[in-house]
């Protein structure tokens, strides 16, 4: 691994991003979009929208993160790029910690812009600091860059790749306790939840919401959450094959 | 054809019975040969023949089943080699959705080189007015030409190039040719994969293969004078119908 090339494959990530207009709207417009829509939804019940608005301030970094990051790695599969660039000084790690720092910077902006929005238009309340709000966002979305660089190995084309979302994201957005809480699910269910990541950034976003001070718990998620988005990485360099058949 | 005796032949790449599966296949069945430096050799074959494959295997990203490929004294694929090898696919690799400048700038970073270094390179490959351009907007003989830029960047000592003539005007391709013997003259060793044979004329060696296997190797001419004809096609056709008489 080599600072000067991890950093200038960054650059280079965040080079094509800024030549995609659509993508950057997109990725900054959709969840304001979607949690306006919720607030006018929820007019008359402060307190769900609240819960549930802080939530989604976690998911939507995670999923569309999870997206484009796949997304892109099989584009550098298929495109022969990656190929190419496995017979230069190019590491693995460089590859994947400069797709994720590429990334996390593009999830940092989107974070802070949303939640700005949420606490200042749309009355967004919590005990704790909206700061530990954007860096569970951030950290979610690293999850998403994770996971999505670790499945994409598994995705042959594009169109298999966007199926990896309902596969990966949809059973953690039901599991992870934003529809039923996790106490009252069958324990059989809760189990599972105990082993998808999801689940602990959701309760470390229910901390900050009814603490006023970060609580031992919190933390504790995002350990947890750190954690899987090192395994995942190390999941995914060992997919990444220098020799391929 | 006169070569000082004293020097001895130095091959850059040499490679023993190499034998290749591509999907439960054997694509390569056992290839013996060598690269010497400083040259242009040519690698000819029709589609399907196993000129990727063996490039693959070259640059060290091909899983191979048996047999050895030593790039400069060293087994392909090694470490040091990446910063040696330049390899060059035959459908462009580069970032389509930047520009030619930002491409080259970027392979240029992996070893350290910066933007003059790019910039010149560009120039050589004759893209100096679609240096800004995005490669998604250009032709497909400017996108390949995009792509070889970003291998000659770092000046390699060895160049594998798989069909980069294809689709180039014939005076930029000339000029491609012109460029690659300048660069084998500078001590650089190239192997170019091509279907086409009027290219092959150009080369100062040629490896014949087809169906994986080599069918000649030798200088044009020598090609040339062993079956008799006087043009490279005729050769290849006459090396082929012999093989099947024989097999």
């Amino acid at each position: 691994m080599s600072l000067r090339i991890l950093f200038s494959t960054t650059a280079l990530i965040l080079r094509q991003l800024r030549h995609d207009r659509r993508t950057i709207a997109i990725m900054m417009g959709v969840p304001i979009i979607l949690l306006t829509l919720l607030h006018y939804i929820l007019e008359d019940n402060e307190l769900l929208f609240d819960g549930i608005s802080l939530l989604m301030l976690g998911i939507f970094p995670f999923t569309i993160m999870f997206l484009v990051t796949s997304i892109a790695m099989l584009r550098e599969r298929t495109s022969g790029t990656l190929e190419r660039l496995f017979t230069t000084p190019v590491g693995k790690l460089d590859l994947l910690f400069g797709y994720g720092f590429a990334f996390g910077m593009a999830a940092a902006a989107q974070a802070s812009l949303v939640t700005a929005i949420a606490y200042w238009f749309l009355d967004l309340d919590t005990l704790g600091s909206p700061a530990l709000v954007v860096m569970i966002a951030v950290i979610n979305a690293l999850l998403g860059v994770a996971l999505g660089l670790f499945f994409s190995a598994f995705a042959r084309t594009e169109f298999q790749a966007v199926q990896f979302l309902p596969l990966v994201v949809f059973p953690q957005f039901l599991l992870c306790g934003l529809f039923v809480p996790r106490e009252q699910m069958a324990s059989w269910l809760n189990t599972i939840s105990d082993f998808l990541p999801l689940t602990y950034a959701v309760e470390a976003l229910q901390e900050v919401g009814m603490h006023a001070d970060p609580t031992a718990t919190m933390w504790h998620d995002i350990w947890i959450l750190v954690g899987v988005i090192l395994a995942a990485l190390i999941l995914g360099a060992v997919t990444l094959r220098r020799r391929t058949p | 054809m006169e070569r000082s005796v004293e020097r001895p032949i130095e091959r850059s790449i040499e490679i023993k019975d190499l034998v290749v599966e591509r999907g439960g296949k054997e694509v390569l069945h056992g290839i013996t040969t060598y690269v010497e430096k400083g040259t242009v050799t040519g690698l000819l074959g029709p589609s399907g023949s196993g000129k990727t494959t063996l490039l693959r295997s070259i640059v060290g990203v091909q899983i191979v089943k048996s047999g050895s490929v030593v790039v400069c004294g060293l087994p392909a694929g090694a470490k040091e080699l990446r910063y040696k090898v330049g390899y060059v696919t035959q459908t462009p690799s580069v970032y389509a959705d930047l520009t030619v400048r930002e491409n080259v700038c970027y392979f240029a970073s992996l070893y350290g080189l910066g933007t003059a270094a790019a910039d010149e390179t560009i120039r050589r490959v004759g893209l100096a007015g679609e240096a800004n351009q995005m490669v998604a907007t250009l032709s497909g003989g400017q996108r390949s030409r995009a792509s070889l830029a970003c291998a000659l960047v770092c000046r390699p000592e060895i160049l594998i190039l798989d069909e980069p003539t294809v689709g180039q005007d014939p005076v930029l391709r000339d000029e491609l040719w012109g460029h690659f013997h300048d660069l084998a003259a500078q001590g650089a060793t190239l192997l170019i994969s091509s279907h086409v044979m009027d290219e092959a004329n150009r080369c100062d060696r040629l490896i014949l293969i087809r169906e994986g296997v080599i069918i000649a190797d030798g200088t044009p001419a020598e090609i040339k004078a062993t079956t008799g004809t006087a043009d490279l096609d005729q050769a290849f056709l006459k090396l082929i119908r012999s093989r099947m008489e024989v097999g």
